[in-house]
C-alpha cells in the first residue's frame, strides 16, 4: 500500500510513454510524502501491460480486466479506478492530462469525495502537498490546495521527465471490479484513428509546426518535408486546423497538445496566446515569419524574418545534406 | 426537447492576462469580459438541435450581477431564458460549479446539458464530467466536428439526437471517437464543434425582455464549501530574449554550434 496511485495508460498491450512522466511526478510527490507509489492498469491486456509497468519502482501494480473494460468509457473506468484507490488506501490519484485522464478522473474525484487539480506542472515548495497549475492559457501559475483527504490530479506530461526502468518487478494484484455493465448509459460506436508514420507529437524531440501563413493544404507538404528531413513530428495551430490544412490531432495549444520538445520550429505562425500556451516550454524555439511584429518572436530563441515558402525548402535541403554528412 | 447550456463570464480570451505586482490576483485594469468561447459553441449547438427538434433552451451561469451581460448575450444568441446563480469566481471551484448545475438539473429536468469544455480563465476542464458523475449520467466530453468549423456547412453534425440518444464526435488522442449516450446526458463542447452565430440587433433587443431568473446558492440548498482553493499566484518562467538570424545558414549554424540541438 502506497499513498500515491498512478493511472497507467496503454494501447494495444503497450504502456504509453505519457505514464512514465506521471511516474516522475509520483516519485517527486512520494519523496515529499515519504512513501512510494502504486500503479493501476484498467482494460484489455492489463496483465501484459502490468508486466511492462512493473520495472519502474511501483510498490504494486493493480490490474482490472473484464468485458466492461474492453472499450474505454469514462463511467466504467472511473468506477474501477476509484475501487482500486479505495482498496489500495491511496491519498493521491494521478493520471496524465490526456484525453482519457481529463475525461475520466473528475468522475473518480466525485466517487472518492476528493478535490481535483487539473494540468499539474509542479509541486508547491511549502510543507503541505500543494500543486502548481497553469491558468489563463498559461499566463498565470496558480498554487492550489486541495482541502479533502484524497487528492485527484491530472499531470501535464510535458512538464515532467520520462523515467528509466529501475529494474526489478513490482508485484501484480488483479482486482475484481463490482462495476455493473447494465448501468452503463453510453457506448463507443466507432473510432477513426489519425494515421501517421511520423513521431508522436506529444513525445517527439523535434517538432515542425505550420500556421495560417502556410495558406493551403497542398502547401502543408513543405512543413511535412521539413519534418521528415529532421525526423520531427508535425504540429499546427488552431487556425491551420480550422482551415483544414491538417487534422485536429496535430493541434498545439491551450485546447490541443501541450508539447516541450528539444527543438520547435514554427513557420507562418503569428503566435496567438492559445498557441504559445502549448509550446513555450520547448527547449529551443525557432520562428520563421515574414511579419517581424509577429508575437511568436517574443518567445523565439532564433527568429528569422523571411518568407516561409523560400525558407522551408532551403532548410529542408540543407538539413538533408547535414544529416547525410 | 429541453436543453440546458452554460454561459460563463470570462476575461477576454485574446487578452494577455498579467498578475498584479503584489501577485494577489490578476490585474483586471483594462481587461474586458466576454462570454466563454467554449460556452458559445455549447449554445450554438443547442440552437441547432432546437431548430431540428423544437423545445426550449435554458442558459445557466454562476456569477455576480455583472454576469447578466454575458447572460443577455446568450439570450441574444437565441436561448429562451436564463438562470444566474449568485457566486464570485474566487469563491468557486469546479466541484461547487458542478454541484450547483446538478441542482439546476434537478429543478429543470432537461434532456441534455451542454457545457463549454473549459472556461478560459481557470482552464480546469472538469465541471461537465463532475456534474455527470453527481447525476449518474453518461457523458460525451470534447464534442467536436471532425471536419472543423470550416467544414460545418454539410455532412454529419458533431452532435445528433435520435431515439432518446445523443451521438457525438469526440476529439481524443489519436483520432476521433464516435460515442452514443442515452439521454438525459451531459455533453461538453470543444471549439471546433461549430461556428457560433453573432446575435443580430433585433435579437439583442428581444433578449432584454427574455426571463432571467436570479437565484442564490442558498435558494438551491448547495453547500458552498470548497474542495480546491487557489492559495497563491505566480508568473510563469520568462523566456530569455532570443536573437534574430539573417538567413537559413546562420540559423543552422546557431542550431548546431550554439544551441547544440542538431
Amino acid at each position: 500500500m502506497s499513498d500515491i496511485l498512478v493511472v497507467a495508460e496503454h494501447a494495444a498491450g503497450s504502456l504509453k510513454k505519457g505514464t512514465l512522466h506521471v511516474i516522475d511526478f509520483a516519485r517527486q510527490a512520494a519523496a515529499k510524502l515519504g512513501g512510494g507509489f502504486d500503479l493501476v492498469v484498467v482494460g484489455p491486456q492489463a496483465a501484459a501491460v502490468a508486466a511492462q509497468a512493473g520495472g519502474y519502482g511501483a510498490g504494486k501494480v493493480y490490474t482490472v480486466e473484464g468485458p466492461a473494460f474492453e472499450q474505454y468509457t469514462a463511467p466504467a473506468y472511473a468506477h474501477a479506478i476509484a475501487e482500486v484507490a479505495a482498496h489500495a488506501g491511496a491519498k493521491v490519484i494521478a493520471g496524465a492530462s490526456s484525453s482519457l485522464g481529463k475525461d475520466c478522473l473528475p468522475r473518480v474525484a466525485v466517487k472518492l469525495g476528493a478535490g481535483m487539480a487539473s494540468d499539474v506542472v509542479g509541486i508547491g515548495s511549502g510543507n503541505g502537498l500543494t500543486y502548481l497549475r497553469p491558468m489563463w492559457a498559461g499566463n498565470v501559475v496558480g498554487e492550489v490546495e486541495i482541502t479533502t483527504a484524497i487528492h485527484v490530479l491530472t499531470v501535464r506530461t510535458a512538464e515532467f521527465d520520462t523515467v528509466e526502468a529501475s529494474g526489478g518487478a513490482s508485484p501484480v494484484e488483479a482486482v475484481a471490479s463490482t462495476f455493473d455493465q447494465a448501468t452503463l448509459k453510453q457506448r463507443v460506436v466507432e473510432f477513426r484513428p489519425t494515421v501517421s508514420a511520423r513521431p508522436d507529437l506529444s513525445e517527439a524531440a523535434f517538432v515542425v509546426a505550420g500556421g495560417r501563413g502556410v495558406k493551403s493544404k497542398e502547401n502543408f507538404s513543405l512543413i511535412n518535408d521539413l519534418a521528415d528531413a529532421l525526423g520531427a513530428a508535425v504540429g499546427a495551430t488552431r487556425a491551420a486546423v480550422d482551415a483544414e490544412f491538417i487534422e485536429n490531432d496535430y493541434q498545439i495549444g491551450q485546447t490541443g497538445k501541450i508539447i516541450a520538445p528539444d527543438l520547435y520550429i514554427g513557420l507562418g505562425i503569428s503566435g496567438a496566446i492559445q498557441h504559445l500556451a502549448g509550446m513555450k516550454a520547448s527547449k529551443v524555439i525557432v520562428a520563421v515569419n515574414k511579419d517581424e511584429e509577429a508575437p511568436i518572436f517574443t518567445v523565439a530563441d532564433y527568429g528569422l524574418v523571411a518568407d516561409l515558402f523560400k525558407v522551408a525548402p532551403e532548410l529542408t535541403e540543407k538539413l538533408r545534406k547535414l544529416k547525410s554528412q | 426537447m429541453k436543453i440546458m447550456v452554460t454561459a460563463k463570464r470570462v476575461t477576454d480570451p485574446d487578452a494577455r492576462i498579467r498578475l498584479k505586482s503584489d501577485l494577489s490576483g490578476i490585474d483586471s485594469e483594462g481587461v474586458e469580459y466576454k462570454l466563454n468561447p467554449f460556452c458559445e459553441n455549447a449554445i450554438e449547438e443547442a440552437l441547432r438541435l432546437k431548430a431540428k427538434h423544437d423545445g426550449e433552451i435554458v442558459a445557466v451561469s454562476i456569477g455576480g450581477a455583472e454576469a447578466t451581460t454575458e447572460m443577455r448575450r446568450a439570450l441574444a444568441m437565441g436561448c429562451d431564458r436564463g438562470i444566474l446563480v449568485d457566486g464570485a469566481d474566487d469563491a468557486l471551484d469546479a466541484d461547487l460549479v458542478a454541484r450547483t448545475i446538478a441542482k439546476l438539473y434537478e429543478k429543470e429536468q432537461p434532456d441534455l446539458i451542454i457545457f463549454g469544455k473549459q472556461a478560459v480563465d481557470g482552464d480546469s476542464n472538469q465541471a461537465a464530467q463532475l456534474c455527470a458523475e453527481y447525476l449518474g449520467l453518461g457523458q460525451a466530453t470534447f464534442a467536436a466536428h471532425p471536419n472543423g468549423s470550416a467544414g460545418m456547412t454539410g455532412g454529419e453534425p458533431g452532435l445528433a439526437v435520435a431515439d432518446g440518444k445523443v451521438t457525438a464526435m469526440r476529439e481524443v488522442d489519436g483520432g476521433v471517437e464516435v460515442v452514443e449516450v442515452a439521454m438525459p446526458a451531459v455533453v461538453s463542447a470543444d471549439l471546433r464543434l461549430n461556428e457560433p452565430r453573432l446575435p443580430t440587433l433585433p435579437n439583442i433587443m428581444k433578449a432584454k425582455r427574455k426571463p432571467l431568473e436570479q437565484l442564490s446558492m442558498a435558494d438551491l440548498g448547495v453547500d458552498v464549501a470548497l474542495k480546491v482553493k487557489t492559495i497563491a499566484f505566480s508568473n510563469p518562467p520568462e523566456r530569455k530574449a532570443g536573437v534574430r538570424v539573417a538567413d537559413v545558414d546562420e540559423l543552422l549554424n546557431k542550431l548546431v554550434n550554439e544551441a547544440k540541438v542538431l
